[in-house]
């Protein structure tokens, strides 16, 4: 008993194979992607990561990551949203109405429409943590009142177009500050290789930085060599898409909102005691709760996100069709909860992370792509969709039920 | 007179646990027999033996009905030969009527047609029979304990019933609904049913039963046979008890201080039914680096109280003052009662106590995030090293702090809850059955970590239905009967008999309708 108590010094060894095994549900899903990625380039003769379609696939794809953000915490805390959609469209509406009819400036419009969302959000959230009626039930009530309320406030037609500064939240790219001539290369749009060069270094640098942290503690580390293939591979995948998207027009403005995004909400997850709370709500809430956590407010307050973020995709999603219609958003619901199942969040709560949400989101976007530029009609898109969803929850289930 | 039941030799091994070691048990034809003994001393699982819910093959003995052996492979096989078993917990769908739950697998139907007329008419037979009044179409959820308890016997009765097996029926009942039940009880007698009552109101088994059978840790004791000679209930006690106490408590060298904690008039009604008063007026001192232990049968309202001072996380209608040395605190909600130095470990410790999915690491924080992190940020590496400093202390056995705490065994996962309540730094901790289901050696290192907690000044209140472990452990015991405190001794000054006596007494007072408020 005595001989098991000095503690090592240094991060236990652990071997490759071992850890590589335990760690696959979160290598799992990375190297499908990679590989259905891979695919498609194949079989679209590299139509797919042509710099144009690279560029669109982002701009798709970017409000269903940014509503799987929020999504993510909702399903880790043990609930779901189902009325996203019908927020996206009513959001688009509301801004509609604020500029195109009454010719409000974007900034109010802007805040307005996320206070919108955050109002939603906190209705539909008092209803299921202070009331107690199940979310699928609140929200499937607010996915019929909300798209009944946009098309009100349309009455049934389309409203546009918007503002061209308005526009450029979703159209736009960001300015190339570095547009010089001199080393002759053409409309390349230095300033975006750059910076994603420099994000590269950044998380190069901090990875390395939270590795030596760990080892001071006796974290077990996975080993060094995957350590520096991982990083490397990183780094490499971020400068490539770089160069990609800079031989084009550039980053789009909405990439910019999507990662800060994403890097907020995987901090937050991960390194601060609210994230920590979510995850104990939805893995035994009355454990939770007689630990001092107040769930009923967490529950809340994960719905009022959740609101706020389907209001920023409504207004990215409106900004990119340039009129706000009573059919926007239709079905997204569905995509968002695929994006966080496929991922491996589980549907009874408490199990979840926000990178895998975003895989899983691409991993979407990438077979709708892919299969509209291979010519495959929306019929069999649905059908090949609907099985991959249930192919990776059922290899995530199996492997952990293995485990 | 013939023998329906013969139970021999039966032995049960759980893993690590003798369960029941040579148990024989025999009930004769038309007999009400009491079994008895203390809670956790093998009455519950002899009886699931003896339907089917153990299997024949998971036990060694031999269990013979009507002269002929048996060999049940379910409760499907026990019930078709008329032994039923009513369980503590009814076995009623709330939400369906009282037809619906009499005849549910069981249904008077044919081709999977119900016929409801039928099904009302031998409905209204059947509680006839067993004098419940109500229509039988009324919902399971519209009636009383009392008579949900008399709707399963019913149900019983419509599976001709041969041996009615009834375990402490009458624990949730008011006065008249258990005489009303105990009368029902002679009437099946007079017919031929024979009955065996698992109780722990010895005034109840004196009213009614034949023979007894007192079962202590797993065996036979004695069988009293009630109609030769008058069984006293102390001859009853100290078969129940009756066993000496071996060294098995880390010795504790701690003298009391000041008082450091007090509760005055403390009491909560049940949540789901206002006016149902579950704590009655309860008073209790806790002293610096003592340790107060509270003893009391299953049901006596223990956790009610624990639960409903720790952040009011059950009840309703809540009265009663708290107060930490002299002044008086708010423990309101639980982030109060938290802050203002309380603690309550569950003993529900996998569904109250722990987020099985989660690691060791992330369990033992979660009830005070704020001391491994700045501001909102955590920090994982002193996370970690928090976590593993506890897993030294407590010796949680384990690779590392990362394992998930579902795949840990039982005394482990209460190492990890304690660890989780340590980390808060209580000044007063509510242990509410800390050793249920854990083994001999990893209880002894509970003991010593309750020496420990008191040596740093702090107050152990030890909730616990063993009794030894009450009289090896705690230097006062309150005893706790009906949602009231009953007796207060000094441990040095208390015994099992002592203890068992003021439960029955107490039992008594109530029984006989005085005092109820």
């Amino acid at each position: 008993m005595s001989a098991e108590l000095n503690l090592p010094a240094r991060g236990p060894r652990v071997s490759m194979g071992r850890f590589v095994k335990a760690h696959m549900r979160d290598y799992g899903m990375l190297l499908s992607l990679v590989a259905i990625v891979l695919f498609f380039q194949y079989m679209t003769d590299g139509t797919l990561l042509q710099p144009l379609n690279l560029t669109n696939l982002v701009l798709q794809n970017s409000y269903i990551v940014i509503m799987a953000l929020g999504m993510l915490l909702v399903i880790v805390a043990g609930h779901i949203d189902l009325s996203v959609g019908s927020v996206v469209a009513l959001i688009g509406a509301l801004a509609a109405t604020l500029m195109v009819r009454l010719h409000l400036d974007i900034v109010t419009t802007t805040l307005l429409c996320l206070l919108a969302g955050a109002a939603i959000g906190a209705v539909q959230g008092f209803w299921v943590a202070y009331l107690r009626i199940p979310s699928f039930i609140v929200t499937l009530a607010g996915m019929l009142v909300f798209r009944g309320l946009c098309l009100i406030l349309l009455a049934g037609q389309s409203v546009g177009p918007f503002p061209v500064e308005f526009q450029r939240l979703s159209s736009g790219f960001i300015p190339d500050f570095l547009a010089l001539d001199a080393f002759n290369l053409g409309k390349f749009h230095l300033t975006s290789l750059l910076l994603c060069a420099a994000v590269a270094a950044a998380l190069v640098v901090m990875n390395t930085m939270a590795r030596l942290r760990r080892q001071s503690v006796a974290i077990e580390q996975e080993p060094l060599p995957l350590f520096v293939a991982k990083n490397v591979a990183l780094a490499a995948v971020l400068i490539y898409v770089g160069q990609l998207l800079a031989s084009y027009r550039g980053l789009p403005n909405v990439l910019i909102i999507m990662s800060v995004l994403i890097a907020l909400y995987s901090f937050v997850t991960r390194n601060t005691t609210v994230g920590r709370r979510v995850y104990a709500l939805g893995g035994n809430e009355k454990a939770a709760k007689l630990s001092g956590i107040d769930t009923r407010r967490l529950s809340f307050y994960t719905f009022v996100n959740m609101g706020v973020l389907a209001a920023l995709a409504g207004l990215i999603f409106a900004a990119r069709l340039n009129t706000a219609t009573p059919k926007a958003g239709v079905s997204f619901e569905l995509d968002v909860i695929a994006a966080c199942f496929i991922g491996g969040a589980s549907a009874s709560g408490g199990v979840g992370r926000v990178t895998g949400a975003v895989i899983g989101a691409f991993i979407m976007g990438v077979m709708n792509n892919g299969m509209s530029i291979l010519g495959i009609g929306i019929d069999w898109q649905q059908v090949i969709k609907g099985m991959v969803l249930l192919a990776a929850v059922t290899i995530d289930v199996y492997n952990k039920n293995k485990a | 007179m013939d023998s329906i039941l013969e139970m021999k030799g039966i032995t049960k091994t759980f893993p690590g646990v003798k369960a029941l070691d040579d148990v024989n048990l025999s009930v004769r034809e038309g007999e009400i027999h009491a079994l008895i003994g203390e809670n956790g001393a093998g009455k519950s699982t002899l009886m699931k033996v003896l339907s089917g819910v153990y299997p024949q093959g998971s036990f060694d003995g031999e269990i013979r009905f009507r002269g002929q052996p048996q060999a049940f492979r379910g409760i499907a096989d026990s019930e078709r030969l008329g032994i039923i078993i009513i369980h503590q917990e009814l076995a009623l769908v709330p939400l369906l009527s009282i037809t619906e739950n009499l005849f549910l697998g069981n249904e008077q139907a044919s081709r999977g047609v119900i016929d409801w007329d039928a099904a009302t008419l031998r409905a209204r037979e059947l509680l006839r029979m067993v004098g419940l009044h109500d229509p039988p179409e009324t919902l399971i959820t519209d009636i009383g304990v009392g008579k949900q308890q008399l709707v399963e016997i019913a149900k019983a009765l419509s599976k001709e019933v041969k041996l009615l097996i009834l375990d402490e029926p009458t624990a949730s009942l008011n006065e008249s609904d258990s005489d009303a039940l105990l009368e029902l009880l002679l009437q099946f007698k007079a017919r031929g049913i024979a009955s065996i009552l698992i109780s722990h109101k010895l005034n109840e088994i004196a009213k009614v039963a034949d023979r007894v059978t007192i079962l202590r840790d797993g065996t036979t004791v004695e069988t009293l046979d009630c109609r030769e000679a008058v069984v006293s209930q102390d001859r009853i006690i100290r078969g129940m008890v009756g066993r000496a106490l071996s060294d098995r408590y880390p010795r504790r060298t701690t003298v009391p201080g000041d008082v450091l904690f007090e509760v005055k008039g403390w009491s909560a009604d049940h949540p789901a039914h206002p006016g149902r008063r579950v704590v009655r007026d309860v008073n209790l001192t806790v002293r610096r680096g003592e340790v107060v232990g509270i003893a009391g049968l299953m049901g006596a309202g223990r956790t009610e109280f624990a639960m409903s001072l720790f952040g009011r996380s059950y009840g309703r209608n809540i009265r009663g003052q708290a107060f930490l040395d002299g002044r008086e605190i708010d423990v309101s909600t639980i982030s109060r009662a938290m802050a203002n130095g309380l603690a309550y470990a569950t003993e529900d410790r996998k569904h109250l106590g722990l987020v099985l999915d989660n690691d060791i690491r992330h369990n033992v924080t979660l009830a005070n995030l704020k001391g491994v992190a700045k501001r909102w940020v955590i920090d994982h590496e002193r996370e970690v090293q928090v976590a593993e400093e506890f897993r030294r202390r407590l010796r949680i056995r384990c690779p590392d702090v990362f394992q998930e705490t579902v795949n840990l065994s039982g005394g482990n996962q209460q190492k990890v809850v304690l660890s989780k309540w340590l980390f808060a730094d209580p000044q007063v901790l509510i242990l509410d059955e800390p050793t249920r289901g854990i083994d001999v050696g990893a209880k002894y290192e509970i003991y010593t970590i309750i020496n420990q907690l008191v040596a740093e000044g702090r107050g152990v209140v030890l909730i616990s239905s063993e009794m030894p472990e009450l009289l090896g452990v705690a230097d006062r015991i309150f005893v706790m009967n009906a949602g009231a405190m009953v007796a207060e001794m000094p441990a040095a000054e208390a015994s099992q008999e002592k203890i068992m006596r003021a439960i029955m007494r107490s039992g008594e007072t109530l029984m006989s309708g005085e005092a109820l408020p």
